[in-house]
């Protein structure tokens, strides 16, 4: 699981293969993939936001190393979990936010949805989702207003909603409004193909959240299988942020192969109805949190036998 | 007469029925956005508690063993008309802003509890303050939780702004998921406190009560005490 545990002696039965793999590692590559989305947000909407990424980090961080002190528990920072839910927080805020967002955000993330319920591996939901949410219900005001030095008005979501025109072309490259890291698809859809090229994530949520999502608004969106309309709504919004890093997340996602199917045929079609049905523009954070909820089910009835073919379920 | 402050105490602390026993968790959760509107649902639960308990413990020799449970209703949905009506002729407002909890006190799972584990074996004395105890320790409580919720997300005490200009409303304090958190933290508080307590030797244990009034974690099936058959329990956590 952790650095700590690699330099253990562990005694099991044969065989013995051993992994390289270590959730410091895994996190380290996460990181990394999200660089370019990260760098691409802080040229796109300036300093403010390489400092909002900054401090959110911090955030995370220092609430967990205190809490660990404080509980006089093992220290885990270093396993980079905290930084991976930062930087996913700090992507998911407006540009302009204030700082203390980023702070109260990350203490939210980590302190009660993560540490309160056992550290890495116990989070029933995906923290930095969770503070989103949380910020979202709390300070609506200061988290819906995407106007920054570069940008002014709606996010092309909102835009699209309201039945205007967005040019497809920015929303691909990232030159609209919205949060930190979900602008740009291609920087997304770039760190994402080095994460399933290390063979960090695989396509299994991912595909079939978007194609299912494709079906849904295909039928329901009111314009029909239109080919700009679906684009507009594959780049707009956090669907590439949420589908690639925070839907795969190996805690929150269901195990079974099967099972992960499932999932994002889940969230396809909950992002769909929030964001047609919905009263707001976006719906992708809500509907991961409340596939997380449901991870546990998914896994009950998607259970392998025990012996095979036919065997008695488990 | 110490029998009756030990009642209060009981109440108010070591059987606290919203901080340990976990009861009457509707109107808890529901109606904490302020803490006047905590107190007032607090205070009136307390009087029909009270009275109630005062009433079925003077009727208990009378109310046949079978039909104790709707005798006990008919008692507590006296006393609840009574007070919706006071509420509605006297304090308006707080009446508007409880809405229907008001009615609900009638389902109110400490006031029957308490019918049951207490009023129905006791004297009228240690009755009345089991109530008040009880309803005091609900009171404090929901002011509490009214209080925290209100200072968080209105940034204002009992209706007055004391949080500086600076200060944005974590206005999700306001809505239900704000009522479970600061619920949570005051009972990891409450229970810390009875740990350290525990750790300097203090007799933290609940005082008896007849039984500790948990029928559904209770491993005696066939005590003839028994509140309620569980199903039955469960039915009434639903009705809430």
């Amino acid at each position: 699981m952790s650095e700590r545990n690699d330099s253990m002696m562990k005694v099991s039965s044969n065989p013995h293969i051993r992994s390289k793999v270590s959730t410091s590692k895994i996190m380290l590559a996460v990181i990394l993939a999200l660089l370019p989305t990260t760098i691409f947000g802080i040229r796109n909407f300036g300093l403010h936001a390489l400092l909002l990424v900054l401090v959110t980090i911090a955030s995370t961080v220092v609430t967990e190393a205190l809490f660990e002190a404080v509980m006089k528990k093992p220290l885990t920072i270093f396993d980079f979990s905290a930084v991976v839910t930062g930087l996913l927080l700090a992507l998911n805020l407006p540009p302009k936010a204030p700082l203390w967002i980023g702070i109260i955000g990350g203490v939210f993330a980590i302190l009660v949805v993560k540490m309160l319920f056992g550290g890495l591996g116990q989070n029933f939901m995906n923290p930095a989702l969770a503070a989103r949410c949380f910020l979202l219900i709390s300070f609506p005001v200061i988290m819906t207003d995407f106007t920054c030095d570069a940008y002014s008005g709606a996010t092309p979501l909102a835009a699209l909603k309201a039945g205007e025109s967005v040019n497809i072309l920015d929303m691909v490259i990232g030159n609209t409004a919205g949060t930190i890291g979900e602008t740009s698809m291609i920087a997304i859809v770039f760190g994402a193909c080095i994460l399933i090229l290390m063979g960090i994530i695989d396509l299994r949520i991912p595909g079939s959240y978007i194609v299912t999502f494709i079906l849904f608004i295909g039928l329901f969106g009111g314009h029909g299988f239109d080919y700009s309309y679906i684009s507009a709504h594959l780049a707009g919004g956090g669907l590439m942020l949420g589908a690639f890093f925070m839907a795969t997340d190996y805690v929150t996602r269901p195990v079974t192969k099967f099972g992960q199917v499932l999932f994002g045929i889940l969230l396809g079609i909950l992002t769909g109805i929030f964001r047609i049905f919905g009263a707001g523009a976006e719906g992708v954070s809500y509907a991961i949190i409340i596939g997380n909820l449901l991870v546990p089910l998914i896994e009950k009835i998607t259970y392998p036998r025990a012996f095979g073919k036919g065997g008695e379920r488990l | 007469m110490n029998k009756c402050v030990e009642r209060l105490w009981n109440g108010l602390v070591k059987e606290n029925p919203t901080l340990v026993l976990m009861l009457g968790m509707c109107p808890t959760l529901a109606v904490t956005t302020s803490a006047i509107n905590g107190l007032g649902m607090g205070l009136t639960t307390t009087v029909v508690l009270a009275l109630s308990n005062v009433i079925i413990s003077l009727l208990r020799k009378i109310i046949p063993d079978k039909i104790r449970i709707p005798a006990f209703i008919v008692i507590i949905a006296s006393f609840v008309t009574i007070m919706q009506l006071l509420l509605q002729a006297y304090l308006p407002s707080l009446y508007a802003a409880l809405g229907i909890y008001i009615p609900l006190i009638v389902v109110n799972c400490i006031i029957l509890g308490r019918a049951e584990a207490y009023a129905y074996k006791n004297p009228v004395l240690p009755s009345l303050f089991d109530g008040l105890g009880m309803g005091l320790g609900f009171s404090i409580a929901l002011t509490c939780i009214g209080l925290v919720r209100e200072l968080l997300g209105g940034g204002e005490v009992f209706g007055i702004h004391v949080m500086p200009q600076a200060f944005t409303p974590i206005s999700i304090f306001k809505l239900a998921p704000g009522a479970f958190f600061v619920l949570a933290v005051l009972t990891a508080i409450q229970n810390k406190v009875k740990i350290e307590g525990a750790k300097k030797g203090k007799d933290v244990s609940k005082i008896q009560s007849g039984c500790n009034s948990d029928c559904m974690h209770c491993a005696d099936s066939g005590c003839s005490k028994r509140l309620i058959e569980i199903d039955e329990v469960e039915e009434i956590k639903e009705e809430k």
